[in-house]
């Protein structure tokens, strides 16, 4: 007699154990199937965590060489131990993976382990490293398998010279030229990671300009920033062949819009163009489970697919592959299963960059709203007017509001600067319940913090900012 | 586990209620059922019983406050709540009572202020209802862009002798609702006059006959309540209504009874009174009459009479022009019984006479019929066996 469940989670990332414990939460019986040795999915072991170990790692290593002596600190000479800095990021997953591991126990949730598909209706099969196969039953699966690194045709990874950002955490030497394909988040933070340790680091864009997403105000300022700090650009070209050597990878580009080719040598090749839904080999087409056109699982407004009973969140379905929209997803789906409302508001999603400065976003860009066609005013706000960024030494950026010119209700935020990812949540809050800039700006903020600058900025929507 | 007392269904189309005054304080021990808090509606004060017994632990309506049907006015902590307070304390007020009503944003909250908005008056599309700075804006906006009744004038100073007291709610419907009759209907008024003769001798042979056999007196009422519904059969527009541009008739007789109390004027209604005995009917005059007296009426009592007797012969009128209990379109108007000389065949003979009036709404009603309805009263009054042979 085979195990049975109230719901079987494919995938035990952000999305999936999230669901899975919310699920538990709500006394729904729940497995998670993860075939890799550790929970957490690519976030916590090839993703936001590792890559962010290694970004406040590296961080403070440029803080010492070139931070520290502004504040009257004489450090000597500073020395990279990059084995040590690779330590402290297995560390950092090394915890957040048992974490996830003894919230399923704590939950008494059952991890399958192995690799799970879809065996037939209310069926799944869990095929083990031994090369045997469980199948459990279930009265309902989530699918939340995630996404995986978009490959690029002509440039075929090998996760030493042609790496994905999954390689790119465990470069065993510094590389003197990396070479980062696409100017997206991830590129542009990995690239920061190997850049402070020395790198030279050229991002290659097929567009125009760098994160295509980002308001474009902010984006022009993020790109003359990274510029500063010694990233080189080729905007509007695309990379049609790589030829590996002993010595490195050459790269053939080409003018997004046709030209003569070039070529570019580089010790390592970060491709980062994007990531692709991971939806094949899950027995997804035999189950009748209808993909889009990016074979993206479509669901409705309950993340249920056009098959009853099968359930999909996260990277897997449309919308921004974000951690923590998978998150919502997994919480609202484990609610809508319990037979309670889940909802989540993708109006009011941030998305970050955890560069230096950091570059946080939530709402409509500029573009967006112009587009709309909407009356708008925006109200910004530089650090260098602010005394905590002065006091950290930290000035560089800025906070823009965008509101409604008539009810002057915010519909987007973008801020770079110091602490960005933290400081974009209040205006988050505040979108949630629909506040107006005013709101924003009549709720007493601390002081002296970063956060004033976000006051003045709303404060600034309506022309009459304090500090500035 | 505290109870709720919670403002009771008012009855059709009134939707709010003015705290009147609370008989008991927060603290009070009360019994089930033992008034608490007595409320003013537009037609009615009532009082709201408690709903369990306990502790009066909280009253959320102060006596002054306006409130909708359904919402708390207050609650009654068990004995088990008792306990448990006992128990912790030291532990703060809880918490739901802050979270019932939904905190006001910032800038909402300026706004409010700013623009004298009431901003329960205003629909929030926010989070959970929550009100947007944009809800006012287009609030403010709407009311700025309706025609404006010219702002009420600041009440004027009060001179030494004078003294200003607050209308009542039910003062200040009764204002509206003559008012508004002024303004609708096309409101005239047609006499006559009636030998009430007849029907005194009548109550004089029976009066004692018929209240020992229903323990009610045989009154005048009784009488008017029958003729005007065999008037109101012959002419159905008396009866009806007028609703758009539409007549709505009513093949039902719901008639108004008229009474003074201390509050005001409050009419209560004789539900099929076509259905009715002449005890019947004076039988429910009499305990609608005492339940309007101690302010005790339901608002079922007050609603939907198709047509209206006023007596204000009661407090000595020899004439009046009644006005109309809108939507109905007629109300008869009784008046003093007095020995005046008349002219009976050829002869001058001393009769009890009264005068009649009816208001009417021309719009519908035209001369001829109300003349024709007073006629047919002052018939059925003067013969009153034409009431049996229905003539």
């Amino acid at each position: 007699m085979a195990d049975s469940y109230d719901l079987v989670v494919i995938g035990a990332g952000p999305g999936g154990y999230v669901a899975a414990i919310r699920a538990t939460q709500l006394g729904l019986k729940t497995a998670c199937v993860e075939a890799r040795e550790r929970l957490g999915g690519t976030c916590l072991n090839i993703g936001c965590i590792p890559s962010k170990a290694l970004l406040a790692a590296s961080h403070k290593l440029r803080e010492a060489e070139h931070g520290l002596a502004a504040f009257g600190i004489q450090v000597g000479s500073v020395k990279l131990d990059l084995k040590g800095m690779m330590g402290h990021k297995d560390k950092v997953v090394d915890a957040n993976t048992k974490g996830v591991e003894f919230l399923f126990k704590k939950n008494k949730i059952s991890w399958l382990k192995g690799w799970g598909s879809i065996a037939g209706p209310g069926k799944v099969a869990v095929k083990k490293s031994d090369g045997s196969t469980e199948t459990v039953e279930t009265k309902r699966i989530l699918i939340a398998t995630g996404s995986e690194s978009m490959p690029l045709p002509g440039v075929e990874v090998d996760e030493q010279r042609i790496v994905t950002s999954t390689g790119a955490l465990t470069l065993s030497e510094v590389p003197k030229h990396l070479v980062v394909v696409g100017g997206g988040y991830i590129g542009l933070e990995m690239g920061s990671v190997w850049r402070r340790l020395g790198s030279e680091v050229t991002v290659v864009e097929f567009l125009d300009r760098i994160v295509p997403t980002m308001d474009g105000e902010v984006g022009k300022q993020f790109q003359r920033t990274l510029a500063k700090q010694g990233f080189k650009f080729k905007l509007g070209m695309k990379v049609v062949g790589a030829k590996t050597s002993k010595k490195g990878v050459t790269l053939t580009l080409e003018p997004a819009k046709g030209g003569a080719q070039e070529t570019l040598e580089a010790d390592v090749v970060l491709v980062s163009i994007g990531r692709r839904p991971f939806t094949e080999g899950l027995g997804l087409e035999a189950a009748g489970v209808a993909l889009d056109e990016r074979k993206r699982i479509q669901v409705d407004h309950h993340f249920q697919t056009n098959v009853p009973g099968i359930f999909a969140i996260g990277d897997a379905i449309p919308g921004p592959m974000l951690a923590h929209k998978a998150e919502d997803e997994g919480v609202a789906a484990a609610e809508i299963m319990a037979g309670q409302s889940g909802h989540v508001n993708y109006d009011v999603i941030p998305g970050i960059v955890y560069t230096w400065p950091e570059v946080a976003s939530v709402g409509k860009t500029e573009e967006e709203v112009k587009a709309t066609g909407a009356e708008y005013r925006v109200g910004k706000f530089p650090f260098t007017a602010n005394g905590r960024a002065r006091a950290n030494n930290d000035t560089e950026g800025f906070v823009k509001i965008i509101a409604d010119a008539k009810t002057d209700r915010v519909l987007g935020v973008h801020i770079i600067g110091p602490d960005a990812g933290s400081l974009i949540h209040e205006c988050c809050v505040a979108m949630e319940f629909s506040a107006s800039a005013e709101d924003i700006a009549r709720t007493c903020h601390g002081h002296p913090t970063l956060n004033e600058a976000v006051k003045e900025a709303a404060l600034a929507v309506v022309g009459r900012p304090i500090h500035i | 586990m505290a109870t709720e007392i919670k403002v009771p269904t008012l009855g059709e189309s009134v939707k709010e209620a003015t705290v009147a005054k609370w008989l008991k304080a927060a603290g009070d021990q009360v019994k089930a059922d033992e008034p608490l808090v007595e409320l003013e509606t537009d037609k009615v004060t009532l009082e709201i019983n408690a709903p369990a017994a306990g502790t009066l632990s909280e009253i959320k309506a102060a006596a002054g406050a306006t409130v909708g049907v359904g919402e708390v006015l207050g609650l009654i902590g068990g004995a088990a709540a008792a306990l448990a307070a006992a128990a912790a304390p030291a532990k703060a007020a809880p918490a739901p009572a802050a979270l019932a009503d939904k905190p006001l944003a910032p800038s909402v909250r300026k706004m409010v202020a700013e623009t004298k908005t009431d901003p329960a008056a205003i629909a929030g599309t926010g989070k959970d209802g929550r009100l947007t700075k944009g809800d006012v804006i287009g609030h403010v906006e709407a009311r700025a862009a309706a025609p404006v009744a010219s702002p009420p004038a600041p009440p004027r100073a009060l001179g030494p002798r004078e003294e200003r007291v607050r209308m009542t709610r039910l003062r200040k419907r009764i204002a509206e609702r003559l008012k508004t009759a002024q303004n609708t209907a096309a409101m005239l008024t047609t006499f006559n006059e009636v030998d009430m003769g007849a029907v005194m001798a009548l109550r004089k042979s029976y009066a004692d006959a018929f209240e020992k056999k229903h323990g009610v007196r045989l009154g005048f009422m009784s009488f008017f309540v029958k003729a005007s519904i065999a008037a109101l059969k012959e002419l159905p527009a008396v009866n009806g209504e007028i609703d758009g541009d539409d007549i709505i008739y009513k093949n039902h007789y719901d008639i108004g009874v008229a009474v003074g109390t201390e509050q005001g004027l409050v009419v209560p209604v004789v539900r099929d009174a076509d259905q009715l005995g002449f005890a019947e009917i004076e039988k429910t005059i009499n305990a609608l009459g005492k339940k309007a007296r101690d302010g005790k009426l339901s608002m079922d009592e007050l609603t939907g009479g198709t047509f209206t007797i006023t007596n204000g012969g009661v407090y000595g009128s020899l004439m009046s022009t009644p006005i109309l209990n809108t939507p109905q379109s007629g109300i008869l108007g009784m008046h003093k019984i007095q020995q005046r000389p008349t002219a009976v065949g050829d002869k001058i003979e001393i009769r009890p006479m009264m005068y009649l009036a009816l208001s009417y709404d021309h719009r519908i009603i035209d001369g001829r019929e109300a003349v024709t309805f007073l006629v047919r009263v002052k018939e059925v009054i003067e013969d009153p066996q034409r009431l049996l042979i229905e003539v």
